[in-house]
């Protein structure tokens, strides 16, 4: 958290976007953690996203729960509306948030800690309730905040700087995302801004619930040799098994990107996912395929990054309760209230 | 001993087993008497457990419309041999039992000061139906229509009742009244007569007959709740699910057949409030249901809340305290609980409704206040007004009413270049300025946080802001005064220094036990407080009494220390008259303490503790 506001000042040769915004216009305050913090490049990819898909920066609402992960939203979109909640919990609050005007862009941003340990309900919850949002993990295996402690996704055998060993299992985030029924998984890592950036920008297309896995090296705390969340770990293991790109919905973004096998996955807003597929055999519409083959690999100690699983079918909340198109924030009196003719008869059958 | 003689002025108590599918056909025994002018008050005393256990029905007849447990019952209809000795004991002398004869009891399972009806239900049923199921169900249905000839209820009003009931299942209608009748006639032909009875009247008038949590949800329909999220706990339940029934009628964009409503059944309390908190904070009402141990689970969200300032409704219908306590019975216990919800410093709004009129009122006016306030506010009922259906005054709503969302900056504002700094006491009244996301591309988009910061939202440890963020919530607690409802006096008839104040459920027992003892002689001012913050006119009330009683139904007082906290007075000047063994507070409880305490000060009771 910072109070430290970047300087308003623009270059006036700035590339703007379709909607006249230049990059600098998604950016938000000067960021307080640690020079190297893999969250910071999150940030950067998401303010690169945002910018590509010509977003509106007031139209996303940003939730965060509580931890160093959690603070980052202070760090980008800075004319959006942002809400640090308690820890664990920012599920709840965003789905509240999303049940009172459908119309906005849900970006829920936490870490391993806020949603693998304490929050590991609501996660659960809010990814089977199919809640329209972007849902990222910035997943260090590590509380940073609180200076070092084991998360639920650290590694077994791991040893934290107060030379305690990490005896528990892991969690795999992508794994219970799948099985929970999120219509969206993923897997980035903050260091390859070339996959995460498309990964980020397919995830706020989609009409659903999309989840990110970021493994995001904590530089302070679980960056050393050994850990399987650290830059060199990752940059060694990692196994895309797609690039992506996207053309949303409304413009004319093409990419020409010959790279093998290519298919491409309309969403039901008209947005397509052009997927690259660099494993031939990988179907990322398998639900059930995609958890095999991430245990598969998991057990050969690789870690399995891109587009795992999508269903471009996907229904959100407000679909399954049928409610009306216009933000309930904006309904008044006239939509809410039955009236006193109405009360009247309630009374009459009452007696 | 005499036998009881009453029209129209008696208690009926059925004692059954959980699960027996006596509820319909006792609540159907309440109504008929309704139905012919004659107000009840019926309680549900029910165990946590869905078969087998004991559970009871009290109606209360009252032509003179004493709407509070009388204490006390005149004809106990014992369909339940596990409580036969306790419930043969609460019969007054003089008093009646029904009970079913089909294997007769020795005299000595009876009293001798007691009439005895034995009725061989089982043996009727039996040779009348064969499955069993239905031997059970309408063996309580036969059982109305003999209670109808012993208290010359009118069978055609019974009947009219059952068409009701069963309008969409017509199929059920003729047994229903079949049974009926088959109870009337073996009762009238071969019981004798009994000196209670219902006499038609014309005392219930314009009232309407409801429980309060289908009213509270009725008053969140009407109050623009649009956002539901709740976790379901007795006694909360039946109102989140009142608010779903209300919203299928009401609520349907009649052009699209589409909801203008959202109830999320969340995985517990605490994203339920979570859920609420999201929605308040995006502009949308919203409201949760529940009880003590919800309210527990929500406090580090209604401190956020509180802290954020974001509009929140929490109606806590409360239970038998603490832990999960009596859950199926009532209490007035989680007072200090909500009015200090969650750590550090807090205050938090309290409505207290007498009734299910007020329940509806008071329902949509927590969720003006919350808006106005940006707060959390709680509607505090209880099992009592919750669960059981009471006789009130009608709902009214004034079309012309406006919701008050609020101080909610728009757009045209923000150009118009009005200084908007989230948490800046603007109007002196200690209630900021907000905006909604996505109000304006440039303009008064803030950082919401539970962490301490500036009056412009930016995170900040300065003690200073710290400071003046906590001295500007007490401001605005000090506006709230002034907008909850006012308390309600009701002056003796004669100047008196005594005084007593009460709320919520205990107001209809407490207004006949203060007539009881006014013709005891014993006058009592009394003020019926209805929400929290406390008003000035409470503080003048205790200062113009040398001694006021403090009635409520919890065990520590806590209506008294928040008076005491609020006001800083003597406690000694305060004298608690405390029931809380988790049924709903008596008329003679009241006017037996109070006179007792009024003796103990010099005051001489002529017949202390008379009710009814």
């Amino acid at each position: 958290m910072t109070y430290i506001a970047k300087p308003k000042l623009h270059h006036p040769t700035l590339a703007c976007n379709a909607i006249g915004y230049t990059r600098r216009d998604y950016e938000g305050k000067v960021s307080t953690l640690c020079a190297g913090c893999g969250h910071d490049s999150i940030s950067a990819a998401i303010i690169q996203a945002c910018w590509e898909l010509d977003i509106e920066p007031h139209r996303v609402a940003k939730l965060s729960g509580i931890g160093c992960s959690s603070k980052t939203p202070d760090y980008f979109l800075g004319q959006s509306h942002g809400f640090n909640t308690v820890h664990g919990r920012m599920p709840s609050v965003l789905t509240g948030a999303n049940l009172a005007n459908r119309t906005l862009l849900y970006l829920g941003v936490s870490g391993d800690g806020d949603s693998a340990s304490i929050g590991l309900g609501q996660f659960a919850h809010v990814m089977r309730r199919g809640v329209d949002m972007t849902y990222i993990v910035e997943n260090n295996g590590v509380y940073g905040l609180t200076k070092g402690q084991f998360s639920a996704t650290a590694d077994p055998g791991s040893v934290s700087k107060k030379g305690v060993t990490n005896t528990d299992s892991p969690l795999d985030m992508v794994g219970m995302a799948l099985m929970l029924g999120a219509s969206f998984v993923a897997r980035g890592f903050s260091g390859d801004k070339r996959q995460l950036v498309p990964l980020i920008k397919a995830a706020i297309a989609h009409k659903g619930a999309a989840f990110i896995d970021v493994i995001s090296p904590c530089v302070a705390f679980n960056n050393h040799a050994g850990s399987t969340k650290s830059y060199e770990y990752v940059r060694e293991h990692n196994e895309a098994v797609n690039r992506l790109d996207i053309m949303p919905a409304r413009t004319e973004i093409t990419v020409d990107y010959a790279d093998g096998d290519t298919i491409e996955v309309e969403q039901h807003d008209g947005s397509v996912l052009r997927l690259h597929k660099l494993h031939t055999d990988y179907d990322a519409h398998d639900r059930v395929g995609a958890m095999n083959y991430l245990q598969a690999h998991q057990a050969k100690g690789e870690v399995v990054t891109g587009l795992l699983y999508v269903d471009p079918e996907a229904r959100d909340l407000h679909a399954h309760l049928d409610t009306v198109d216009a933000p309930f924030n904006t309904l008044g009196e006239r939509e809410l209230c039955p009236g006193a003719a109405v009360l009247e008869k309630i009374n009459k059958g009452l007696r | 001993m005499k036998p009881i003689e009453a029209v129209n002025d008696f208690v009926v108590k059925f004692a059954n087993v959980n699960g027996s599918g006596s509820a319909s056909a006792n609540e159907l025994f309440a109504k008929s008497i309704l139905r012919m002018g004659v107000p009840v008050s019926p309680r549900n005393i029910f165990p946590s457990n869905i078969q087998g256990l004991p559970t009871w029905y009290e109606v209360r007849v009252t032509e003179a419309g004493h709407l509070g447990r009388r204490g006390g019952v005149d004809l106990m209809v014992a369909m339940n041999p596990q409580t036969w000795d306790a419930d043969l004991a609460e019969i007054e002398p003089g008093g009646y039992l029904f009970y079913d004869s089909t294997r007769p009891l020795p005299a000595a399972k009876f009293r001798a000061d007691i009439s005895v009806l034995g009725m061989p239900l089982t043996e009727i049923c039996n040779g009348t139906y064969d499955d069993p199921r239905q031997r059970q169900l309408f063996k309580n249905i036969i059982y109305v229509g003999a209670l109808a000839a012993l208290l010359q209820i009118d069978l055609a009003v019974i009947e009219a009742l059952i068409a009701e009931q069963y309008k969409s299942k017509p199929k059920l209608l003729a047994p229903n009244v079949h049974a009926l009748h088959l109870g009337h006639d073996y009762a009238s032909q071969s019981l004798p007569a009994i000196g209670l009875g219902v006499r038609q009247a014309d005392a219930v008038g314009g009232r309407i007959f409801i429980d309060g949590n289908s009213a509270a949800a009725l008053g969140c329909v009407y109050g623009g709740a649009s956002v539901c999220a709740w976790y379901p706990i007795t006694p909360s339940s039946s109102l989140a699910e009142a608010f779903q029934k209300y919203c299928q009628k009401l609520r349907v964009d009649p052009d699209t057949g589409r909801n203008r409503y959202a109830i999320v059944q969340a995985e517990d309390e605490i994203a339920s409030i979570g859920m609420v908190v999201g929605a308040g904070w995006n502009g949308a009402r919203a409201f949760t249901a529940t009880s003590g141990p919800g309210i527990s689970l929500m406090n580090e969200f209604i401190g956020l809340a509180y802290f954020a300032e974001i509009p929140v409704t929490i109606i806590d219908v409360q239970r038998g305290g603490p832990s999960t306590g009596m859950p199926t019975r009532t209490q007035q216990s989680d007072l200090l609980a909500c009015a200090h919800a969650s750590h550090g410093d807090t205050k938090h709004v309290l409505l207290l409704p007498e009734d299910p009129h007020e329940c509806f009122e008071f329902a949509a006016t927590a969720l003006d206040l919350a808006d106005r306030l940006q707060t959390p506010v709680f509607l505090m009922t209880d099992l009592d007004i919750g669960m059981n259906q009471r006789l009130c005054a009608p709902f009214a709503w004034d079309d012309a009413r406006r919701y008050d969302r609020g101080k909610v900056m728009t757009a045209e504002e923000l150009d118009a270049g009005k200084d908007f700094g989230r948490y800046k006491d603007v109007d002196g009244d200690g209630i900021p300025w907000r905006t909604l996301p996505a109000t304006h591309p440039t303009r008064g988009s803030y950082f919401t946080r539970g962490t301490s910061r500036d009056a412009y939202a930016r995170y900040s440890e300065r003690g200073p802001d710290y400071v003046y963020n906590m001295q500007r919530l007490l401001q605005k607690f000090d506006t709230a005064r002034s907008l909850v409802p006012a308390p309600i006096l009701r002056a003796a008839p004669r100047p008196t220094p005594h005084g007593a104040i009460f709320f919520g459920s205990t107001s209809p027992a407490m207004a006949e036990a203060i007539d009881a003892l006014q013709a005891d002689g014993i006058a009592l001012d009394t003020l019926r407080v209805r929400a929290y913050p406390f008003p000035d006119a409470v503080r003048d009330f205790i200062a113009a009494h040398e001694r006021v009683f403090i009635v409520e139904q919890n065990r520590d007082g806590q209506l008294r220390s928040l008076i005491v906290d609020a006001f800083g007075i003597d406690p000694a000047k305060l004298v608690p008259v405390l029931h809380y063994d988790g049924t709903p507070i008596t008329a003679r409880f009241i006017a037996g303490a109070i006179g007792k305490h009024a003796g103990a000060y010099g005051v001489t009771a002529l017949h202390a503790g008379r009710v009814a």
